[in-house]
């Protein structure tokens, strides 16, 4: 009657459990392939799938522009890290901001609320065209100014505004018991925030910050409006020269492939930080 | 000191039983009584991954019997608990209520779990809902009592344990003593077989334990079916019929509370007493 010798009540109750999560694996294949099998008679017996296929999933078309699309995919890559980066740091210092208190930090806590409000109200694309073209119509230089940066700014301020919401999130889940613990050791508020409240709170927002990440990840494509030669705009050139659409499923594709890493490790870390806030729930 | 009120069922007195009980269980003892056993667990083992929190329990409870867990923390009566009301899944073993296996994966678990009320340590009330709601939600929800009918029971629930008033209050508005005779009152709300209830006054401020205490004693007195892991040890002489000392996963000693708080044989037993009255506690 321990582990290592289970009475064979316990192994008749484990051949029962390991029987019927065989049967459950089964019914969830079954069922897939059904539903697969389906979906695919349903789409290729449509009356315009010939048409359809020769348009949108033309495997030499798709050959020959996938080159310049991994370029343009290259330069989406390199914008994602710096915007990732930069959108951090300027969400969390907004985030921390608009948590000061006193009336001294007024100023800064209606700045940092109108910069969310502003910022996280304005759609993406109209944001893009201001900085994208507003910025370079007040001629700061006579160069031409990259709109890889400009449109990389405007991605950064959109979803810092967004992001520092779930960063201040995250700061006032974490009970006030804490923030009153630190001070009790005499540490001060900003070093009560940086060293108590802040570790806790960035470790309970990681996996809404990883869902925002993957969101960014294929709104970098968006920059492509402003003209740089990204995966998208590379997608599109592509598609004018070959009259097919063929280049813009390659271009999803690739970013899908993209967003898929991060997407399970938003699911590792949800289930991570699930498993470490709700031990002893079981059911 | 206290006059337990007998039902007509429970025959209150305890056969003599094994003094002491070894650690080897090879035979689950049977029942102490022959027919009124509601909650009967045999050689009970569970583990978390390796460690092995109970290493071969048996346990019964029979109709209106009060048995209560005692021993150090980490000693496995929460764990105990939980696994009875299939709240947690075993490793090896059986648990019986009303004679059918409850430990079989083929049963509903959740009809199982509706046969108990659970009341816990830190009272795990619904903090969105009132009082009333808290009571009447498993009658609605699971029972399918009738609205109406639900609250006017929990009505009459609330008064039992004192808290007439408090029916439209949210959990945060409550004190813990009163929060956990609210929590108590929703245990009983389903009337359960078996009453399971883990260390309910461990949360509480010294001066709200008696009051929590009160209403389980008065509800022994009615007749109802307790499983409970205490403390309280001045609590488990005066109100439990029988008292089971677990020790690192396995029953150490049982008996009548007189006999095993009283005059403990085994040197585990005794030890553990003695550093319960160090801390003032008996």
């Amino acid at each position: 009657m321990s582990l290592d010798h289970p009475t064979p009540l316990e192994l008749s109750r484990r051949r029962l459990r390991a029987g019927r999560s065989r049967r459950s694996t089964l019914t969830a294949l079954v069922s897939t392939l059904v539903f697969a099998t389906v979906l695919y008679l349903a789409v290729t017996s449509a009356p315009g799938w010939p048409r359809t296929q020769a348009t949108f999933l033309n495997p030499q078309v798709a050959w020959d522009s996938l080159p310049k699309i991994l370029e343009g995919l290259w330069l989406n890559i390199r914008v994602l890290a710096v915007a990732a980066v930069a959108t951090l740091v300027l969400a969390l210092v907004i985030a921390v901001l608009r948590t000061l208190r006193g009336p001294v930090f007024l100023p800064l806590r209606l700045l940092a609320t109108g910069f969310v409000d502003l910022f996280r109200g304005i759609p993406l694309i109209v944001l893009l065209y201001l900085i994208g073209f507003g910025v370079p119509a007040l001629r700061f230089t006579d160069e031409r100014i990259n709109p890889v940066y400009l449109g990389t700014i405007a991605l950064v301020l959109t979803y810092a505004a967004y992001v520092s919401e779930v960063f201040r999130a995250g700061i006032d889940s974490v009970h006030p018991s804490q923030r009153l613990g630190a001070r009790s050791l005499g540490l001060s508020y900003g070093q009560s925030m940086k060293l108590v409240v802040l570790p806790q709170a960035v470790r309970r927002v990681t996996p809404p910050l990883l869902n925002d990440f993957v969101a960014m990840q294929k709104d970098v494509g968006l920059i492509s409006l402003l003209g740089p030669l990204d995966a998208v705009r590379a997608a599109q050139i592509a598609s004018q020269s070959t009259f097919n659409f063929t280049p813009y499923v390659v271009a999803a594709l690739l970013f899908v492939l993209l967003s898929v890493p991060t997407a399970r490790a938003a699911d590792w870390a949800a289930a991570r930080a699930a498993r470490r806030e709700q031990s002893g729930a079981m059911l | 000191m206290i006059r337990r009120l007998r039902s007509s069922t429970g025959d209150g007195s305890m056969p003599p039983g094994p003094a002491a009980r070894d650690t080897s269980l090879d035979l689950p003892p049977g029942p102490r009584r022959s027919d009124d056993v509601v909650l009967d667990v045999r050689g009970l083992v569970k583990a978390y991954d390796d460690a092995e929190v109970l290493r071969g329990i048996d346990l019964t409870v029979a109709e209106h019997e009060v048995v209560t867990l005692i021993g150090s923390s980490g000693s496995g009566k929460s764990t105990l608990l939980r696994c009875a009301g299939v709240l947690e899944p075993i490793s090896d073993g059986q648990i019986l209520l009303d004679g059918q296996d409850i430990s079989d994966p083929r049963i509903d678990a959740d009809d199982v779990r509706a046969r108990f009320g659970v009341v816990f340590q830190a009272f795990n009330l619904f903090p969105h809902m009132t009082v009333l709601d808290n009571i009447t939600l498993a009658p609605r929800v699971v029972h399918g009592v009738a609205p109406k009918e639900a609250r006017q029971r929990a009505h009459a629930l609330l008064s039992r344990v004192g808290l007439a008033d408090k029916a439209d209050a949210y959990p945060d508005r409550l004190s813990g003593g009163q929060q956990q005779r609210a929590a108590i009152a929703r245990a009983i709300a389903v009337e359960p077989r078996v009453l399971l209830l883990d260390e309910i006054t461990s949360a509480l401020d010294p001066e709200l334990v008696g009051e929590v205490l009160a209403l389980v004693r008065e509800l022994a007195a009615g007749g109802a079916t307790i499983l409970m892991a205490t403390h309280e040890m001045g609590f488990a002489k005066q109100v439990a019929d029988h008292v089971v000392f677990l020790d690192q996963g396995v029953v150490c000693e049982e008996g009548p509370p007189a006999r095993v708080l009283g005059e403990p044989t085994q040197p585990r037993t005794q030890e553990f007493l003695r550093r319960v009255i160090d801390a003032g506690r008996l």
